[in-house]
Order: structure tokens, then C-alpha cells, then sequence
């Protein structure tokens, strides 16, 4: 539906003439992101510049009813940034300024376009480290970031996304800017609305800057790859390392089928017959605290039955090491046109119950899988392989990461790890949690967007 | 909530056509999983922050067109022509999606459908096409040149051309060379030499009428290693104007005429001092020969191993060695061509030539392999954001405060030339087989 053109001109009177788009071949481009969901053109996209541009923008759009979606780099898996066919997008792509670093301190002020991994390099330059690595840090938006409480390989020992937000400016739906958070430590004085917007998926306002927690980076590290003929026996390990109270900075897990589909593509000489490997990273203040980690970790992971392990000696051999995981994901999307890519999540003792459900559940529906994923965090991503034109076949994805979603809850696990809702797993919300919450959270959602436009269609429907 | 859906308006049978022969890309195009990484890395979307700049959303657009999602070819067209077909994308997709391939394809398509412009018939038909006819304009033309064209910056050598302006935009940039390199050169058919190599030398039209400095460089390099040089007098263009351009007829004759020349050759290599030359010889070719005869098959294949640029040859079939530099004064710096780089992975070598000029120090400048915007006719379609995307890689170069850039693409010359001459820069831009040859 086309907006009227008076409107229009509102917003280029706001952002300028070039930041409003309105052609269908521009519209068109803003119908999708990364999830395999059918694409939905806005009647119009808008790109401000600056805080001002921002506040007016949402303003204008709350006051004459235009549903809001709020976009990145439309990077998310999830379909939150999948637009209403008669709303806009806004986008945050120019708001991309890193406004401080703070040595001192610890902390830095971006803006919510700043792309994640120029972020985490601008801060390393500066003898600092932010963690959080979710795959699509390359491109991925801070602002998304926070948005979807991304995770990464680090979430274990670093946490994620939401363990870095010290404060946030929000503007609300009259377009007025809400401050929450502090430079500080610590901060009682207000409700910790800065939490409240991880994982909000651009349903409770719209990010106007992001105050960061930074801190300094490890002095030492050491990498370790682990073969095991069992999947429980991995995860017999996992749970060693852990008891023993060693608390690796990753601590990833590869499945047979997910090697397989690796070792077809890169011929880097993995352990096709493995049932599972388990890559594994200690960090820490001194090299020798570290070997002693290191040390551990091997003997847990002897004890627990590995066939093999490997061990880095230098940064090139770090780098092999992490060469089948850097090549998972890109191994399984080129084995078959549709990646699907999931992450129910588990408390990481029932990782065994959840790899053998995939699989049965792939072998009842015919379809391909391989999983890998965060076993620290019980984190995995079972990833079905399919064509999307093929009905019938994608209709048995469907039925299949169903089935998964089923077993993830009985096994006391979540939707998702780190992917979000969005339109993918908004019917499935309740299923988690009960209806008195999802009232609880759609009221909640009310009181701050009155006519339901932040993201309508996401998260709580 | 209204999903997208094919349009219910009417479709003209070309319009159908059209989307017929899209459908049979739909298998490269289904391919691409929306993951956005290529955003990272495209210098258009860098400039622009549009995502119908991007790669993802080209190809969404058209796989849209495709499924008269949209049936706009006009605009799906301008958005295609937007893309400088440097390869970035494809180089860092997860998917593999071949990117490279389908645009390509997608703009003769898209070409067929609305027609070439007449300058683009021009330039691919009349001039690129037969080599004859063209180089005697173009000699006309370099004696003529005084008379429309302005002295922009002499210690460049660049030139502006204010009565041109509405074609080739406020550009500065080298005068045509008063001679030609096949003009002085024009063609030679040596024994193989000392060294037991015998090579075929494709010059390259940049190199040949703008700096056949570079040509003569590489004939010296030759000369010096003792190798037999094989050139026939008419070689034509490598064909990627036209290729880019979406006029496959004018790309196959050109390619036909540079078949008819060095197909019954016996040499070792087949050298240029050109990434992108290079890069259509040994990667295109292989891939648009469907409809030729089994020997101009045979003659590619054999192309496609023997084809190398330059520095490589040097590097990796030479195997040159210089002295170890020793703390010089002239600080130099690499840009990597991206058909060198990406698409021939070739970006080691010229830099060991580099470091071991003697009186050079090598620095690296901070995204060296990022594209300089030139892109062939991109940057005569869409000077503005050639000029935008050139103007990132010149303050990369200028911060490291160098007194030569070098490259070994004549297209990435004319290009950072540009943009150091607009900024009044003190920096010249070399190709690296003339600092190797001076360095002889």
C-alpha cells in the first residue's frame, strides 16, 4: 500500500531526500533478512542520521500509525526484521559512530549501526576486549546486537551481549529519548530497562545509543581439539571441565554428520569416524595458569574417553585447530541450496538426549542434518539441509524443527539460544512459557507502545 | 500481514522472455542464504549503505524479477549496473554462491531485453571489437588531444577535460601516450630465450594507449631473463567491457579475434601486466565457451593453465631474486587489484618484489585489498560513487605518507592517479614491473 505522498515528504524533510526510499526495487531489498521465511516489501524505508533525525522519524511514524521495524544489517535468523507490507523500516546503518572508548573507565558509547567486529577491532586497538562474537559479526549491528542478546563462542566464561550493556538512550513511541543505565559500576537509581531491551527484537522502542561494558583481554590462550567415539562421552567431558572448575572461554561441539559435511568440503583431514570433537579454548591472566588449565582439561577429556586430542602449539596450529569450526556453518550451506539453521537450547547435561533426538527426527522426516554448536552452553545449532522451492521437502523441515522445538522444551530447554523469536517462533512462545505470562508480557508491551506498532507481528503476538 | 506475491499486472511476451531465461540462473541464485556478509565487504554498499548496493539485495532483486515479484527490468538493471564486479563478495560468501557468474549472465539478459545505449554500442562494437580501426582513432586522437584537453596535475601527468565533462564526468587522468605501445612495438615472434621460456605478451589496451611504460617495462623484463616473447601484431580487447556490459555478441568477437592470433601458438605462459586481463583470460573464457568449436576449446583450456600476470611470473616462475633491500628512502606502498587478489590470489607476489627494491621501504597501507572504485565503465556510469568509493582507498594510502603507490592493474593506475590528482597529492602511482625493471 503506498503511503501518502504528503507523508513522504514529512520524512525527507526530516532525513533528506536521498535517506527515503520508496521505489519498489529499493522497497524490495528491505523484504527479507537471513531467516528462510517469504519476504514482505515495506511501502517505505527511512535512514536518519543522527539522534534528532531518529526522534523525529519514530515521532512521525508513531503519530500517523505506521507500523515499525526497526533494521541493521538484516542479519538476524529469526525474521524480526521482516517489515509489515504497510509499514516502514527504519534503518540504522548511518547511525554508526563509536562516540567514546573510555580507558579508564571501561566502557565505550556507540551509536546502534556500528558494526560489531569494527566495534570489538577499534576496542582491541585500544589494549581492550569485547567478547561477544556472534557468526555474523562482520556485519552484524550493536544495536541488533542488543536487540536479539546475540551470543557467540565466548558466552560461557564472557557471557553475552546483555552482560555488556551498562545503559541505553531509548526513544520511546511520542519520539522522546529515555534514558536508562550509567557510566558506572553500579546503578540502582531507575528500573533496568538497559535488560528489558535484550532480546525486545525492536518491540519496546528504538535504540538511540548503547553504553558498553569493556574489559581488559586475556593475556594468554590455549587451543585443543578433542575426538570422541561417543557423543555422551563428549558431553561426559563437558561436564568434567566444568565440575572441575575450569571455565574454558569455548568450548564447541561438532557432530558426526555436521565432521562429514566439513571434511567433504574442505578435505582438511578431519576424523570422519569420530561420533564427535569438541573444540576447546582456555584463557587467562598468565601462561602458566593457562598450561595448568590446559593441562586439566586434556586429562578430563582422557578420563572421559577421548580418542585423540590435539593440541595447539603456536598461532598457526590455533588457527587449523579452529579451521573445522570456522568452516561448519559455511560447509553445511553449500552442500544444499536452503540452510535452515536452528538453535534450540538445553542445560549443556542433556546435550546427549538432544543430538540423538535430531538425528531420529531427521531419519523419520528423510531430511539431512548436521549439528554443531556451543556445548558449553548447551547451545546447538541442528541445521537442516533442503531446497525451499521443493514444497514437500520443506514442508518435512517444518514438521521436523517442530518436533525439535518439542523435545528442547521437555528436555527443560529454551526456543532459542541466541537466534531470537521474530515471526519463526512466535507461536511456540506460549508452548515455553504459560498464558498468564505472555498476557503479562503483551500488557507490558502496551504500556510502552500504546498502538502496537514497534514490531508488531514479532516476539508475543 | 500481506506477503510479497507475484503482481497481477499483465506481462508483454519480452517481458516473459526475460524472465525465462532468469528462471535458468534460479539454481546459482537459490543458493544465497540472505546471510549479509557480503555487506561487509562491498565497496558500493560501503558508500552508499543501501542495501540494493549490496550483493544480497541484487540478487534478491533478481531472483524477485524472476518471480514477477517485480517487474521492473529497467530498475533491477540500474541497481545491476552498480557493481564494479570486483569479486570482493563472492570471496568471503559462505554459500559459494557464484556470484560472479550470475551477474554476469543476469546483465546480458537484462541487456537483451532493453538494448545497448548507443555509446555502448560504440565503444564494445565498433572500437573494442576490431582493434585495427581503434587504434588508429586512437592515435589520431592522442595527436589531437592538446586541443580539449587541460594540464590538471604535472607532476602526475594528468590531464582534465572540462568540454568532455558530460561523458567522462570531472575525471583527471593520463594523456592518451603520444605513442602507443604497439606503435613502437607492434609485434614480435622470438625463439624461446635463455632462460627456455617462450611467452605469449597481452599487453592489455590500458597498458598499450595510457602507459606503455608498463608495457615496455615488462618487454625489458623479458629481455633481461632471457625470455622469447610471441605478439601478434592485432590483438584484441580481453573482452570484459562487454562482458560487464551485458553485450555478449561484441564480447564473443572479441575474444574470437584474440582466439584467431595466439591459438596456434606453442608457448609456455601467456603473460600480462594487467589483473584484470589476466583474471577474464584464465577465469571467463573457461566459463562462456558453450557454443565454440572444440579447437577454441582446446586453445582456452590450454589458456586458462598457461595465463598468469606479471608479478607472479616473476615471482613464481622466475623466481627472481633481488638483494635484500637495505633501509631505503622512498617509502612505497601496494594496492591489491581485486581480480589479482580475489580472483587469482595473487597478492604475495608483488609485494616480495616490492620489498626487495633496493632504496625502498615497504609499507602496508590499511585495506590494500579493498576495491579503488574503479571497476572498468563502472567508473564512467557512476563517477560520483567511483570517486566516493576511490576516494576511501586514497586516504588509506595517504596515511601511511608514501611516495609511490604501486599496483599491477593499469585500471587501478588510472583510478588512484585520479583520485591523488584531485586531492593535489604528492604520490606517484607506479606499476610494479616499473620499479622491478628500473630496480634491473
Amino acid at each position: 500500500m503506498p503511503i501518502d505522498p504528503s507523508l513522504v515528504k514529512e520524512f525527507e524533510n526530516i532525513a533528506g531526500k536521498e535517506q527515503v526510499l520508496t521505489e519498489p526495487a529499493d522497497l524490495q531489498c528491505y523484504s527479507y533478512d537471513a531467516a528462510v521465511l517469504n519476504p514482505v516489501m515495506p511501502a517505505l524505508v527511512v535512514a536518519p542520521a543522527d539522534k534528532e533525525q531518529l526522534c523525529k522519524t519514530v515521532k512521525l511514524a508513531y503519530d500517523n500509525g505506521l507500523p515499525i521495524t526497526v533494521r541493521g544489517s538484516g542479519t538476524n535468523l529469526s525474521g524480526s526484521t521482516i517489515p509489515q507490507g504497510d509499514g516502514m523500516v527504519i534503518l540504522t546503518n548511518r547511525l554508526n559512530k563509536i562516540l567514546e572508548i573510555n580507558e579508564e573507565d571501561l566502557y565505550a558509547v556507540v551509536e546502534p549501526g556500528v558494526i560489531t567486529a569494527q566495534f570489538a577491532a577499534a576496542v582491541t586497538a585500544k589494549g581492550l576486549f569485547y567478547p561477544p562474537d556472534p557468526g555474523s559479526q562482520s556485519v552484524s549491528t550493536l544495536g541488533g546486537n542488543v536487540a536479539h542478546n546475540a551470543g557467540g563462542l565466548r558466552g560461557l566464561k564472557y557471557g553475552v551481549t546483555k552482560d555488556y550493556i551498562m545503559g541505553m538512550e531509548v526513544v520511546d513511541y511520542r519520539g522522546e529519548l529515555i534514558k536508562t543505565g550509567s557510566r558506572t559500576v553500579k546503578y540502582v537509581t531507575g528500573y533496568n530497562m538497559a535488560a528489558l531491551m535484550a532480546a525486545s527484537e525492536g518491540t519496546l522502542g528504538v535504540f538511540a545509543d548503547i553504553i558498553i561494558k569493556l574489559v581488559p583481554p586475556p593475556k594468554a590462550s590455549k587451543a585443543m581439539l578433542a575426538e570422541f567415539d561417543d557423543v555422551n562421552k563428549a558431553s561426559e567431558a563437558v561436564a568434567g571441565i566444568i565440575s572441575g572448575h575450569i571455565v574454558p572461554c569455548t568450548l564447541e561441539f561438532l557432530d558426526q554428520n555436521c565432521i562429514r559435511y566439513v571434511e567433504a568440503d574442505t578435505k582438511a583431514g578431519l576424523p570422519v569416524d569420530a561420533a564427535a570433537i569438541l573444540l576447546i579454548e582456555v584463557d587467562g591472566g598468565h601462561p602458566l595458569l593457562v598450561e595448568e588449565d590446559a593441562d586439566k582439561v586434556m586429562e578430563v577429556c582422557r578420563k572421559c574417553g577421548s580418542t585423540n586430542i590435539r593440541v595447539a602449539r603456536n598461532a598457526e596450529e590455533k588457527l587449523k585447530i579452529w579451521e573445522a569450526r570456522r568452516n561448519a556453518l559455511p560447509a553445511l550451506a553449500r552442500a544444499r541450496p536452503t540452510t535452515v539453521l536452528e538453535d534450540a537450547t538445553v542445560p549443556r547435561s542433556q546435550i546427549p538426549a538432544m543430538v540423538a533426538a535430531v538425528n531420529a527426527v531427521a531419519k523419520k522426516y528423510s531430511l539431512e542434518v548436521g549439528t554443531f554448536g556451543h556445548a558449553g552452553d548447551g547451545n546447538l545449532h541442528p541445521t537442516f539441509l533442503c531446497d525451499r522451492r521443493n514444497k514437500e521437502e520443506f514442508a518435512r523441515v517444518e514438521a521436523a524443527v517442530d518436533e525439535i522445538f518439542d523435545v528442547a522444551l521437555k528436555l527443560k530447554g529454551t526456543l532459542s539460544g541466541e537466534h531470537g523469536i521474530g515471526k519463526a517462533k512466535a507461536k511456540w512462545m506460549e508452548k515455553e512459557t504459560n498464558r498468564a505470562t505472555m498476557e503479562f508480557n503483551k500488557n507490558l508491551r502496551r504500556a510502552l507502545d500504546p498502538k502496537l506498532l514497534f514490531n508488531a507481528g514479532n516476539k508475543f503476538v | 500481514m500481506s506477503e510479497n506475491t507475484p503482481t497481477s499486472q499483465p506481462v508483454s511476451s519480452a517481458l516473459q522472455a526475460l524472465t525465462d531465461k532468469l528462471l535458468k540462473l534460479d539454481d546459482l541464485l537459490i543458493s544465497c542464504m540472505r546471510c549479509g556478509f557480503c555487506l561487509a565487504v562491498c565497496p558500493v554498499y560501503g558508500a552508499t549503505m543501501k542495501e540494493a548496493d549490496a550483493t544480497r539485495g541484487k540478487i534478491a532483486l533478481l531472483e524477485f524479477l524472476s518471480r514477477h515479484m517485480i517487474n521492473d527490468p529497467e530498475a533491477v538493471n540500474d541497481k545491476l549496473t552498480r557493481c564494479l564486479l570486483c569479486g570482493s563478495c563472492q570471496a568471503v560468501c559462505p554459500s559459494g554462491v557464484k556470484i560472479m557468474d550470475i551477474f554476469l549472465h543476469a546483465r546480458s539478459i537484462v541487456r537483451d531485453y532493453l538494448g545497448l545505449s548507443a555509446t555502448e554500442k560504440l565503444i564494445f562494437r565498433s572500437f573494442l571489437a576490431r582493434p585495427k580501426l581503434f587504434n588508429a582513432l586512437l592515435g589520431l586522437s592522442a595527436k589531437f588531444q592538446g586541443l580539449f584537453l587541460k594540464e590538471a596535475d604535472p607532476a602526475l601527468g594528468t590531464h582534465k577535460a572540462p568540454m568532455l565533462s558530460s561523458f567522462i564526468g570531472e575525471r583527471h587522468f593520463p594523456r592518451l601516450a603520444g605513442r602507443s605501445f604497439h606503435s613502437k612495438v607492434a609485434s614480435l615472434d622470438e625463439a624461446a630465450g635463455s632462460s627456455g621460456l617462450r611467452v605469449a605478451f597481452f599487453p592489455g589496451c590500458v597498458s598499450d594507449k595510457l602507459f606503455p611504460d608498463v608495457a615496455e617495462a615488462t618487454l625489458k623484463v623479458f629481455r633481461k631473463h632471457g625470455v622469447g616473447v610471441f605478439m601478434p601484431d592485432g590483438l584484441a580487447c580481453c573482452g570484459i567491457p562487454a562482458l560487464a556490459g551485458g553485450d555478449m555478441a561484441a564480447y564473443h568477437t572479441m575474444v574470437g579475434e584474440n582466439l584467431a592470433l595466439i591459438g596456434g601458438a606453442v608457448v609456455d605462459w601467456l603473460v600480462t601486466p594487467c589483473g584484470t586481463c589476466a583474471a577474464t583470460i584464465k577465469e571467463f573464457w573457461p566459463k562462456l565457451a558453450d557454443g565454440y568449436t572444440e579447437k577454441n576449446k582446446g586453445v582456452i583450456r590450454d589458456l586458462h593453465a598457461k595465463t598468469i600476470d606479471i608479478t607472479a611470473f616473476l615471482s613464481d616462475v622466475l623466481k627472481v631474486e633481488l638483494p635484500a633491500a637495505s633501509g631505503g628512502k622512498t617509502r612505497v606502498t601496494y594496492h591489491d587489484s581485486c581480480h589479482l587478489r580475489k580472483s587469482l590470489g595473487v597478492f604475495a607476489q608483488p609485494r616480495s618484489i616490492l620489498k626487495s627494491l633496493p632504496g625502498h621501504e615497504y609499507v602496508e597501507m590499511a585495506e590494500a585489498e579493498r576495491c579503488c572504485g574503479s571497476g572498468g565503465s563502472f567508473t564512467l556510469k557512476h563517477y560520483d560513487l567511483s570517486k566516493q568509493i576511490g576516494k576511501r582507498k586514497r586516504d588509506n594510502i595517504v596515511a601511511v605518507n608514501p611516495d609511490i603507490v604501486a599496483a599491477a592493474c593499469p585500471a587501478c593506475m588510472m583510478q588512484i592517479m585520479d583520485m591523488h590528482s584531485q586531492h593535489g597529492d604528492r604520490v606517484k602511482v607506479r606499476h610494479v614491473v616499473e620499479l622491478y625493471a628500473e630496480a634491473l
